[in-house]
């Protein structure tokens, strides 16, 4: 009897011969769930890939941006990165051209945001309600976001000549009285030829979010309203309005950052031109980094256009905020 | 009053009718002038024959970009490029926002938080500084038996596909999706034995058509229609994809009737693939897509 005692198998851990009681975290582990070690390692495996990868290709180079933006890198160039301080900057804000495309900028937000995004709630409206043939005009609504931006200039450019289908149709419906201009070639007519182009391209995909919010207010509030015998108006006004809070800031938000960023348009169309009149900041920016291989002052340009986007949409924030 | 009722609803109609007509004249004007010669083209301008396909119709146009265009190339390069986009995009996304939604992951909350922060900065000031970065990074290529490793993603493949299949927003989709899905299915297939994976693959994904289809075309537009990376990461003609094929057309003399019949070419297959999706589409948007 007594030699077996020493014989006995000693435990593999200390903890494993304490008794679960004595030690309150271990036992609160254990007893968490089973399989929960299993859990947080599946789980973070699964996180991982997404994890990685946004980690890799957008907060690195954010970071690196932000850090380039103050050296005098290129992009293939034998000399060694050098930090420069402000020169990028300086160099930015004594250059004429930067000013016109802000400016230039400021102008296609201004018009795109209200116009558009009214525009794309009309077209949600017309096809909020279930009728006959709904999703064909759901599908021709859609169908200018579906093809690119590119194709989209391209087809423009070439609509927009002196003699293109733009000012035949113009001449047509105002019996010749009207003779269009040459819409691109004018520097007064370029950017809102440009703007018109766009908004016909967008309006659609704000038009599914704006129909996202409609379809998420109640139907008892419009028959509530209907026996109280509003009027069509009232009812947009007390009823669908409010209930398009929050939608009403996503469309705000998605259309100026949409509109801060114009690119394409000007890349495939004017280059910028004529005289500048359509230049934009990231267009500049593309210019001179890609261009011009310049990756560090094309940081600059990048760096003050990220912290434009997050003032505007802070300003935004701000006014849109909700009023109790 | 039911005349009256009934000429406001035909009132709607015309506008309804109206906002088609203007959403569509450009577009069904491009595929008919695709068909037509230059000539007529200018010539049916300033009459309905312009979006009427009458005349000297023909596929002359068609045949001619192919010989201006390495066109079958940059077809074939668009498809690939955006389909493993969209297949990995799909993969990647949705088992980051399964677990996030359904595990009892510690942290997740913070990584959630720091994933949304990315839509926050738009991709154009990332462009440049990321030009930079994948210039800088390594690459590894099988060749034959040996591994050689080269630095610079620039003027390759996965430089077009890589950066772009995480995205936070297809993230978010899924996971807005996957909270509607009820947790009690997960238990019961964890009771059955099944593990994280297991319940991943064969209880939520199916689960998750409407999902997957939005996510699916949300990722394949971007990836079809990408000009401004491409036009910055890729020199050599056989890699390009093709939005950037238009830059051919501006050489010596434009031939417009061509340039209709490959912006047609490069968007129809585009607009085939969102209709036989639409339906999903636009009621996973409706419904589980943005709210707040």
């Amino acid at each position: 009897m007594a030699t077996d005692l020493p014989t006995r198998p000693r435990p593999a851990t200390p903890e494993a011969a304490l008794p679960p009681s004595s030690t309150d975290g271990k036992a609160r582990r254990a007893h968490r769930r089973p399989g929960f070690r299993r859990e947080q390692l599946s789980g973070w495996g699964m996180i991982a890939p997404a994890a990685l990868l946004l980690l890799a290709f957008i907060f690195i180079p954010a970071i690196l941006g932000f850090g380039l933006a103050f050296t005098n890198a290129r992009l293939i160039s034998p000399r060694p990165v050098e930090f420069v301080g402000l020169d990028n900057f300086a160099r930015l804000f004594s250059d004429p051209t930067f000013y016109r495309a802000l400016l230039n900028v400021a102008y296609f937000t201004v018009v795109i945001v209200p116009v558009q995004s009214g525009l794309a709630l009309v077209m949600a409206l017309l096809i909020n309600k279930k009728f006959r043939g709904v999703n064909f005009f759901r599908t021709v609504y859609f169908l200018p976001v579906v093809t690119s931006m590119v194709v989209v200039s391209l087809l423009w450019l070439f609509m927009y000549r002196k003699d293109g289908l733009i000012n035949e149709i113009l001449s047509a419906v105002s019996f010749g009285l009207i003779d269009g201009p040459d819409w691109l070639g004018d520097p007064n007519t370029a950017m809102p030829a440009i703007i018109i182009l766009s908004i016909w391209q967008a309006a659609g995909f704000h038009m599914i979010i704006w129909l996202a919010g409609l379809q998420g207010i109640s139907g008892e509030l419009y028959e509530a309203s209907q026996l109280d015998g509003t009027s069509r108006w009232q009812q947009f006004r007390y009823v669908t309005w409010p209930g398009l809070f929050h939608t009403r800031s996503l469309v705000l938000v998605t259309i100026t950052i949409q509109a801060l960023g114009l690119f394409d348009q000007i890349s495939v169309m004017t280059q910028g031109g004529p005289m500048d009149s359509t230049t934009t900041i990231i267009y500049e920016a593309v210019q001179s980094g890609y261009r011009q291989q310049e990756t560090s002052y094309a940081s600059a340009i990048s760096l003050v256009f990220f912290v434009l986007v997050l003032i505007v949409s802070a300003v935004q924030r701000h006014l849109t905020r909700e009023k109790d | 009053m039911k005349n009256q009722l009934l000429l406001k609803s035909a009132g709607t109609m015309l506008v309804r009718i109206l906002f088609a007509v203007v959403a569509a004249f450009p577009i069904v004007f491009m595929l008919v002038s695709s068909l037509k010669p230059d000539q007529q083209i200018f010539g049916d301008m300033s009459s309905l024959a312009a979006f009427l396909p009458v005349g000297n119709i023909s596929f002359d146009n068609y045949a001619a970009v192919f010989d201006r265009v390495p066109a079958a190339r940059f077809l074939l390069n668009s498809v690939g490029v955006s389909a493993v986009t969209v297949i990995l995009g799909i993969f990647v996304n949705s088992l980051c926002a399964f677990a996030l939604s359904r595990m009892q992951v510690r942290g997740k909350k913070i990584v959630f938080t720091a994933i949304l922060a990315t839509l926050i900065v738009p991709f154009q000031t990332l462009a440049l500084p990321l030009v930079w970065w994948v210039n800088q990074l390594p690459y590894f290529e099988l060749n034959g038996f040996s591994l050689e490793f080269s630095k610079g993603w620039l003027d390759t493949y996965q430089v077009q596909i890589i950066p772009f299949i995480a995205n936070a927003f297809s993230i978010y989709l899924f996971h807005q999706y996957f909270e509607s899905i009820p947790k009690e299915l997960d238990e019961a297939a964890r009771i059955d034995g099944a593990g994280w994976f297991k319940i991943y693959r064969q209880v939520v994904m199916p689960l998750s058509g409407p999902a997957t289809a939005t996510v699916a075309i949300l990722t394949f537009l971007p990836a079809w229609n990408s000009y401004l990376w491409p036009l910055m990461v890729v020199q050599s003609e056989e890699l390009r994809p093709v939005m950037i094929g238009i830059q051919y057309f501006f050489q010596l003399n434009v031939s417009w009737g061509e340039v209709m019949a490959y912006a047609s070419l490069i968007t129809v297959p585009v607009v085939v693939l969102f209709i036989a999706f639409q339906r999903s589409f636009v009621n996973s948007i409706a419904s589980s897509g943005v709210k707040g």
